[in-house]
């Protein structure tokens, strides 16, 4: 019982760090071809997230495998009714992957526009349909006892979900605009702060509609008013989104993109915390919502992953801090001077 | 065309387009690990530019591994959902185990390498290549458990309709997944070392930066020598496990129809599958099959006749796949032995050196023909014995299938070329000039 739980919260744990982490590579490369006004610009962005982009995707890599090992029944439901919105992502994701690599191998702007839209597109979609999918899930999916899918691909993007893909999208702007604003210097600088203010103006108001909406669309709130302590999480995250726009002001970027960090974990849980015990609703029925309980693997299993996960996942945590602080400063010409540089 | 064959398709095609940069990453990152090292404890320049100038076509390779490695993840879900569910409990753990243990940390540390070059000091950036280079091994070992999983099924019960996890003991002891660590690994090794050569000799031959391509030819030259004679021996292992565990695959490996001892290995053959026998058979050599699968001369070799006709593997792609692998292994040990006589003059050796440039794409058929008859030689299993790769597929539409299936097609296929374009200019341009 416990321990599947315990493994409930670690699976939201591991989304959250990955939006959290990846989180403000999307938003880099979705403001990338709007906010980067020269070749210095756009090479300044891109080796601001370079060192680390790659072990922030793997965050998702890990929460799709602890999700198979500790609830393969999810796995194996949530992939494949969600079959064409994740290609969608896992196509992007390869285009942003190489597009990052590959840009600064030639030096022609036609090479270069072709791998800056697929930066664009491998970030924007993954933002987005992140946001849309999560939102559906929230709602539940179609789905029967059997695994079988009754939806329509495009249903998906109904308002709520929709709106689920804005907040998404508008929040992961902040947070990229925040790293920027800490990765940059003199001008790019200021634009990013910028960014990173206006874009906190639409985002309040859009996530005051998803809090509503999530009320009538969903049941996320009936964990919160049977258990009313719960609201404490919803109060520091409104108090870590009201922070992001004060740091900012203050030009103490670092601690803006913390509190955007801080936002995006929140955000996660709020969800996670309402969905509890269900990973997976069903919107037909709830006997098949796939639920902590009845689609863990068994206790044997569990207990093993959960030795590794405890051993192993603060070694990573470790030497990722290690990596953020060794890239910690703004990227000077001297970085973009280099042979490795992106 | 139905979602089976597709997601069979789908399935092949991305791990196949994987595996054509999975090896050269692993092989290649501990060679630039060793040349950086070199540098760092002698400050010779030489060896910094080896390390830079390989480091470049490994980083090129590298993006195209991972970006293919993200589908593979997260395709057992989409295409296989039954299979998921029914094994995930196993096989599920020894996947999130690879990506905690070892994704984490290549991903991170080759991000530190490309880098770090002014932050780091000379030796603490050879030693991230180091941890690099276990982290890309270390992910081939837990795949390769997982694999070995499907092959040869162990450590668990079948409680509640699915698959459950017995003793985590017996899964990451499974023989056959520790032949398939210790085969894989050297081959990848062996697959490197030939890129090495290929690319030196085509620099050697223009008689251009004499130095770096003429001590890395060498490097390639005895690992290359040293791991075509372990991944032979590690295959005739692999071969007499299979034939006790996988009867059927060992007869189609060998287009074998009739159970009989003192078992001939044909040199050639064409299988013909609906009518049952050999089209056409020349040269066989009593005995050596039952020896090879046995080590034993006289030991009965059980024939494709004598399996149910619907457990039978398709006879014509791992017979194929076989014969090609196997020749090609006896073919770099022969070259890899000739070039070592040759070593201390290699540029009055034109011929061979152009041989070693064409030689580079052989290891990577060797790799994939090694897969085909691993994996089509394990049909109609997806777990071999335990579960039907048709009864394996989710509930997904053939229209959906269809055009993830076109997309990957078109998206590797453009990205292997570009791919490919970048690799061959970066070796043209070759190593920085020495100062
Ligand atoms: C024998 C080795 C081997 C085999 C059989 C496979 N892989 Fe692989 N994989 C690697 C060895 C490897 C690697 C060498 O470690 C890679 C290549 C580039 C890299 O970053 O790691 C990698 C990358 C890689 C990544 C990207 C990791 C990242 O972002 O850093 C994923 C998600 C997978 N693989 C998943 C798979 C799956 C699900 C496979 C099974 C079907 C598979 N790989 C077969
Ligand atoms: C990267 C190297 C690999 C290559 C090149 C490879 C190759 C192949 C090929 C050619 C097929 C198609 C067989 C057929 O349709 O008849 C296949 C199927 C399959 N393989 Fe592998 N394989 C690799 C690694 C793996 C690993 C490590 C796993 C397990 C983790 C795996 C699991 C599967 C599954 C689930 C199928 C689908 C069933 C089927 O199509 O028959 N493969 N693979
Ligand atoms: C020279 C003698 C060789 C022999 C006798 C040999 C034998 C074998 C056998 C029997 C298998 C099938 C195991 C199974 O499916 O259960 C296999 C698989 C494989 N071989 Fe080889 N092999 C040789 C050389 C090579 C070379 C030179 C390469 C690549 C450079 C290679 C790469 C592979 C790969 C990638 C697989 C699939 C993974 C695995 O099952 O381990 N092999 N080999």
């Amino acid at each position: 019982m416990e321990l599947q739980a315990i493994w409930f919260f670690l699976w939201g744990l591991l989304w959250a760090v990955f939006f959290m982490t990846d989180g403000f590579d999307f938003g880099i490369g979705t403001i990338y071809p709007f906010a980067g006004k020269t070749d210095t610009d756009k090479r300044t962005m891109l080796n601001a997230m370079g060192p680390l982009w790659d072990g922030n995707e793997v965050w998702l890599i890990t929460a799709g495998g602890v999700t198979f090992a500790a609830f393969p029944l999810v796995y194996a439901t949530m992939f494949s009714t969600l079959y064409t919105p994740l290609m969608l992502i896992l196509f992007a994701l390869i285009f942003r992957g190489v597009a990052i690599h590959f840009r600064g191998k030639i030096d022609t702007p036609a090479w270069k526009r072709v791998w800056d839209f697929l930066i664009f597109i491998g970030s924007f979609v993954p933002a987005l349909l992140f946001g849309v999918a999560f939102a559906n899930i929230f709602q539940g999916i179609p789905f029967d006892g059997q695994g079988f899918y009754h939806g329509h691909t495009l249903k998906l993007l109904n308002p709520y979900g929709l709106l689920g893909g804005v907040l998404f999208v508008l929040l992961f702007i902040v947070h990229g605009a925040n790293w920027m604003a800490v990765k940059s210097t003199g001008k790019l600088q200021a634009r990013m702060a910028a960014i990173s203010q206006k874009t906190w103006l639409a985002l309040v108001p859009v996530a005051v509609v998803f809090l509503l909406a999530s009320y009538f669309a969903t049941d996320l709130w009936a964990n919160y008013f049977r258990y009313p302590v719960l609201f404490i999480v919803t109060l520091v995250n409104v108090a870590a989104l009201l922070s992001i726009r004060y740091f900012v002001a203050n030009k103490t970027y670092f601690k803006a993109w913390f509190a955007s960090a801080a936002t995006i974990v929140l955000c996660t849980f709020f969800g996670i915390i309402g969905l509890f015990p269900a990973l997976f609703p069903s919107s037909l029925h709830p006997d098949w919502h796939l639920t902590a309980f009845n689609a863990s693997s068994s206790p044997l299993t569990l207990k093993i992953m959960l030795g590794v996960v405890v051993v192993f996942i603060p070694i990573v945590i470790g030497y990722q801090i290690w990596a953020y602080h060794l890239f910690k400063d703004p990227v000077t010409e001297e970085d973009l001077d280099m042979d490795e540089a992106y | 065309m139905d979602p089976v064959f597709l997601s069979r398709l789908q399935f092949a095609a991305a791990t196949m387009f994987h595996f054509l940069f999975v090896p050269l990453t692993l092989g290649l990152s501990v060679l630039i690990a060793y040349m950086e090292t070199k540098y760092a404890r002698t400050g010779d320049k030489t060896y910094l530019r080896m390390t830079k100038f390989w480091g470049k076509l490994f980083l090129i390779n590298f993006a195209l591994g991972v970006v293919t490695g993200i589908t593979l993840e997260f395709q057992f879900g989409t295409n296989w959902s039954r299979y998921s569910a029914y094994v995930g409990d196993i096989f599920g753990s020894l996947l999130a185990i690879e990506a905690s243990v070892a994704f984490f940390l290549e991903s991170t540390f080759i991000g530190i390498w490309i880098f770090g070059w002014k932050k780091l000091s000379a030796k603490a950036h050879a030693g991230v290549m180091w941890l690099v280079a276990l982290a890309g091994n270390l992910s081939a070992v837990w795949i390769l458990m997982a694999n070995g999983f499907m092959q040869n099924p162990v450590g668990y019960v079948i409680k509640d309709g699915r698959a459950e996890l017995e003793s985590f003991m017996a899964l990451i002891t499974n023989k056959h997944g520790l032949l398939e660590i210790i085969h894989v690994v050297p081959a990848s090794l062996l697959l490197a070392s030939f890129f090495i050569m290929g690319v030196s000799a085509w620099h050697l031959l223009r008689k251009q930066h004499l130095p770096v391509f003429e001590r890395s030819f060498r490097i390639g030259l005895v690992v290359g020598l040293v791991m075509a004679l372990f991944t032979a021996f590690t295959g005739d292992l692999h071969g007499i496990n299979v034939s006790k565990t996988q009867p059927a695959k060992l007869a189609a490996m060998e287009s074998h129809w009739e159970t009989q001892t003192r078992a001939p290995l044909v040199l050639f053959a064409i299988p013909d599958q609906e009518n049952e026998k050999n089209l056409i058979e020349i040269g066989a050599i009593p005995g050596i099959l039952s020896f090879l699968g046995f080590h034993d001369f006289n030991a009965k070799v059980t024939g494709l006749l004598d399996i149910p006709k619907d457990e039978r593997p398709p006879v014509l792609p791992t017979f194929v796949g076989f014969r090609t692998m196997v020749g090609l292994g006896t073919l770099f040990i022969l070259l890899t032995i000739y070039g070592w006589f040759k070593r201390n003059n290699l540029t009055e050796n034109p011929t061979y050196l152009k041989i070693m440039l064409f030689a580079i794409p052989l290891p990577y058929i060797a790799m994939e023909m090694g897969w085909i008859v691993s994996e089509v030689g394990r049909q109609p299993w997806i777990v071999y014995g335990l579960m039907r790769t048709a009864e394996a597929v989710s509930p997904i539409s053939t229209t959906q299938v269809f055009i993830s299936l076109t997309g990957f097609i078109l998206v590797y296929g453009l990205l292997g070329l570009v791919g490919f374009y970048l690799m061959a200019k970066t070796v043209k341009q070759g190593p920085e000039a020495a100062n």
